[in-house]
C-alpha cells in the first residue's frame, strides 16, 4: 500500500526527569529536518516552562488567548437546591447560604452543573488560562503555549497547542517533564516517542518511570542518551536489558552546555553536532515513519 | 514550625541535590519529597519504609455494555471525547467528571475510583521522610503532593521538629502550586542559561502571585558567568536575595552514584558552597 493518504508523522520528545535535554533534542531535530527539505512543525507543549522559543525566536508570532468554559450562576434563578454541587466531582461549585458559589480554578469544564440545574440558572462563561503562539522560524512552523501564572491545570492549553493544523510531513512535540497528566496529554496520538535520558542514577530512575508510562499508553518508543560519557553503560545497559532501542547518544561536551546557555541551537554552534543530529534524525525518522505506516494499515 | 520548599521552574537545575544536602545539614526537620511523579530524593536518602498508604486519585467512568442501549447521549455530552463508538472509555481522556454516569437513562455508566499511587513514611539517617509514588500516567499529582505535605507537617508537629524541608517538582502548575502555597520560604535553584533565567522568571512570578518570600541560588554558575551575572541582575531588580553560587563539580554526580548528598560525600567546591547556601537560607527562615 504505497499510495496512502499523506499525513503528518508525529514524534514526541519526552523524559521523566527534567533537564535531560528534551528541548535541545526537539529544537535541533526540527531544524535538521527542515533543512533537509521536510515540512516540519514543532509544538512546545511544556506550557508551564516553555523554552523552545528561546532557541527559535518569538518575533512576529501570532498570539491567541486560550480560555476554558466556567459556570456562571444567574442568582435570580438559583434557589440553592444544591444539585450542581452534587453533580460536580471537583468541588468547583457548591451551594452555600442558599446560593450556588463557584470556584473557577477547580473547574474541569465538563458542563455537568449546567445539565444538573433544574432551574436553568447556570450558563457558561470564559476564563483565560493562558496564551498560544505560532510563527515560522528558519523554515520550522513553530507553536507554543504559555500557562497563565497561578493556573494549576495545563492539559486544556496543551490540547490547544496540539490542535494547530499544519500540512507538515513531520511534527515534533516537546513534552513537559514528569509522568503525569500533562505528559500523557502531550505524547498521546504520537506515532513515536523519543525518551531523552542522562546516565545518572536520577536520570535512570526517571527513565524507568517514563518507560512504564509510555508502555501503558502503548506508543512505540526508543531512547536517546544525552551527556553520554565514553564507557558509561548505565543507560545503555538498562535499555539493552529491557529491549528498548537506543536511537543515539549525545556526548557530554562543555561546548554544548555553553551554546545551550546562550540559546544557540547546537547544530548552528558546533559542526560535529550538526552531523550528529543529521544521523540521529535520519534514524529517528525512519523508525517513526515505519510506525506511522503500520498505524495507517491497522 | 517553618516550611521551606525547593523549586526551580526548569527541571534538572539541581533541586534534589540541594534538598538532599539540606537534609544532611538542617537539624530537627521532617523531609517531604513533593516531586511525586518523578521522585528521586529517596535514591540518596536510603529510606526505611515504616508506613505506607494507598492513594486514590480520582475516578474513571466505566460503561456496562449489557445495560447500555447505545442511545449515544453520553457520547454527545462528554466533552473529553472519552467514549468511542463502541461505548468503550478511553482512560487517558476520561476526567472522571461523572456527566455520563449522571445522565445515562439506563444507568449503565459508573464511576470507579482509581488506585493512583502510594504514600510512604520512612526513617532515614537524616530524619523522618514522607515520599510517594504516583503511578505513571495518573492524574491528581497536586492532591498527592498536598497529602505528602500534610503528613510531613503532622510528623514535625508530633516530634516537635522546627522545619519541614520540601523538595518540589519542575514547572509552575498543579503539583508546584500544591507544594508552595503557604510555605515560609521558597529557595529557587536555577542554572546560568537563558532557559534557566526564563523559567526562574516563571516561578518567581508564581511566588509573587501567592505572596511567598523567595531566595535564589545559581547552580553550576561557572558554566556561563555572564549569564550568572544577568540572573543576579534580574534578582536585584525583583528584590530577590541571591544566597549563593554553586560551582559545577563532578563530585555532585559521584555523590549521587554513591547514594548520598554531596555534603556527606566529600569536601570540594560544590559541597562547601551548598553549606554556605544552607546557612544563609536558614538565617532567612529564622527571620521570616
Amino acid at each position: 500500500m504505497k499510495e496512502e493518504i499523506r499525513q503528518t508523522t508525529t514524534i514526541a520528545v519526552a523524559s521523566g526527569k527534567g533537564g535531560t535535554g528534551k528541548t535541545t533534542v526537539a529544537v535541533n531535530l526540527a531544524l535538521t529536518f527542515s533543512r533537509a527539505g521536510k515540512k516540519t512543525l514543532l509544538l512546545d507543549c511544556d506550557v508551564e516552562a516553555p523554552n523552545a522559543h528561546i532557541f527559535l525566536g518569538t518575533e512576529g508570532m501570532e498570539s491567541s488567548r486560550v480560555t476554558v468554559r466556567v459556570p456562571v450562576v444567574d442568582e435570580s434563578k438559583c434557589d440553592g437546591c444544591g444539585a450542581c454541587g452534587k453533580a460536580c466531582r471537583f468541588s468547583a461549585i457548591v451551594s452555600l447560604g442558599g446560593k450556588a458559589l463557584t470556584f473557577p480554578s477547580l473547574c474541569h469544564a465538563c458542563g455537568g452543573c449546567v445539565i444538573a440545574c433544574p432551574n436553568k440558572a447556570i450558563s457558561e462563561g470564559e476564563r483565560e488560562i493562558g496564551a498560544a503562539f505560532r510563527g515560522m522560524f528558519h523554515g520550522v512552523d513553530f507553536a507554543y503555549g504559555k500557562l497563565r501564572i497561578g493556573e494549576a491545570m495545563s492539559p486544556p492549553l496543551i490540547r490547544v497547542v496540539k490542535k494547530f493544523k499544519s500540512d507538515a510531513e513531520l511534527a515534533i512535540v516537546d513534552s513537559p517533564p514528569g509522568t503525569s497528566c500533562p505528559v500523557v496529554q502531550s505524547v498521546r496520538g504520537s506515532d513515536y516517542v523519543a525518551l531523552v535520558t542522562e546516565p545518572t542514577p536520577f536520570g535512570l530512575h526517571d527513565l524507568k518511570l517514563a518507560v512504564e508510562m509510555i508502555r501503558e499508553i502503548g506508543i512505540p518508543f526508543g531512547c536517546i542518551v544525552n551527556r553520554a560519557e565514553a564507557g558509561d553503560r548505565l543507560a545503555h545497559d538498562f535499555c539493552l536489558e529491557n529491549d528498548i532501542p537506543v536511537i543515539g547518544a549525545i556526548p557530554d561536551d562543555r561546548r554544548a552546555a555553553e551554546a545551550y546557555s546562550r540559546g544557540i541551537p547546537l547544530i548552528d554552534a558546533l559542526p560535529d553536532f550538526k552531523l550528529l543530529f543529521e544521523e540521529l534524525g535520519g534514524k529517528l525518522i525512519e523508525t517513526a515513519e515505519a510506525c506511522a505506516r503500520k498505524e495507517v494499515r491497522r | 514550625m517553618k516550611e521551606l520548599t525547593i523549586v526551580s521552574g526548569k527541571g534538572g537545575a539541581g533541586k534534589t541535590s540541594v534538598a538532599a544536602s539540606f537534609a544532611a545539614l538542617a537539624r530537627d526537620k521532617a523531609i517531604a519529597d513533593c516531586d511525586v511523579d518523578a521522585a528521586d530524593l529517596h535514591l540518596v536518602m536510603e529510606p526505611a519504609i515504616k508506613h505506607r498508604e494507598p492513594f486514590s486519585g480520582g475516578s474513571k467512568a466505566e460503561i456496562n455494555l449489557e445495560k447500555c442501549s447505545s442511545c449515544g447521549l453520553c457520547r454527545t455530552l462528554c466533552r473529553f471525547d472519552a467514549i468511542d463508538e463502541d461505548y468503550k472509555i478511553d482512560d487517558f481522556a476520561c476526567e472522571g467528571c461523572g456527566v455520563c454516569t449522571d445522565n445515562c437513562p439506563e444507568k449503565a455508566a459508573l464511576l470507579i475510583p482509581r488506585h493512583a499511587g502510594e504514600l510512604f513514611v520512612s526513617n532515614t539517617r537524616n530524619g523522618p521522610m514522607v515520599h510517594a509514588r504516583l503511578i505513571p500516567g495518573e492524574e491528581n499529582s497536586g492532591k498527592l503532593v498536598s497529602l505528602v505535605r500534610s503528613r510531613a507537617r503532622e510528623i514535625a508537629e508530633n516530634e516537635k521538629l522546627g522545619l519541614v524541608l520540601i523538595d518540589g517538582s519542575p514547572g509552575i502548575g498543579c503539583p508546584v502550586i500544591a507544594s508552595v502555597t503557604g510555605v515560609s520560604l521558597l529557595l529557587i535553584v536555577t542554572e546560568p542559561t537563558l532557559s534557566g533565567l526564563h523559567d526562574l522568571d516563571r516561578i518567581a512570578s508564581l511566588a509573587a502571585h501567592f505572596g511567598i518570600p523567595s531566595a535564589v541560588c545559581v547552580n553550576k554558575f561557572d558554566i556561563n558567568i555572564e549569564m550568572t551575572n544577568s540572573i543576579e541582575e534580574y534578582c536585584a531588580g525583583k528584590k530577590l536575595p541571591v544566597v549563593g553560587r554553586i560551582p559545577y563539580d563532578t563530585l555532585v554526580t559521584k555523590a549521587q552514584i554513591a547514594g548520598v548528598s554531596v555534603v556527606e560525600y566529600s569536601g570540594g567546591a560544590a559541597a562547601l558552597e551548598v553549606s554556605r547556601v544552607w546557612k544563609k537560607t536558614n538565617y532567612m527562615l529564622e527571620t521570616c
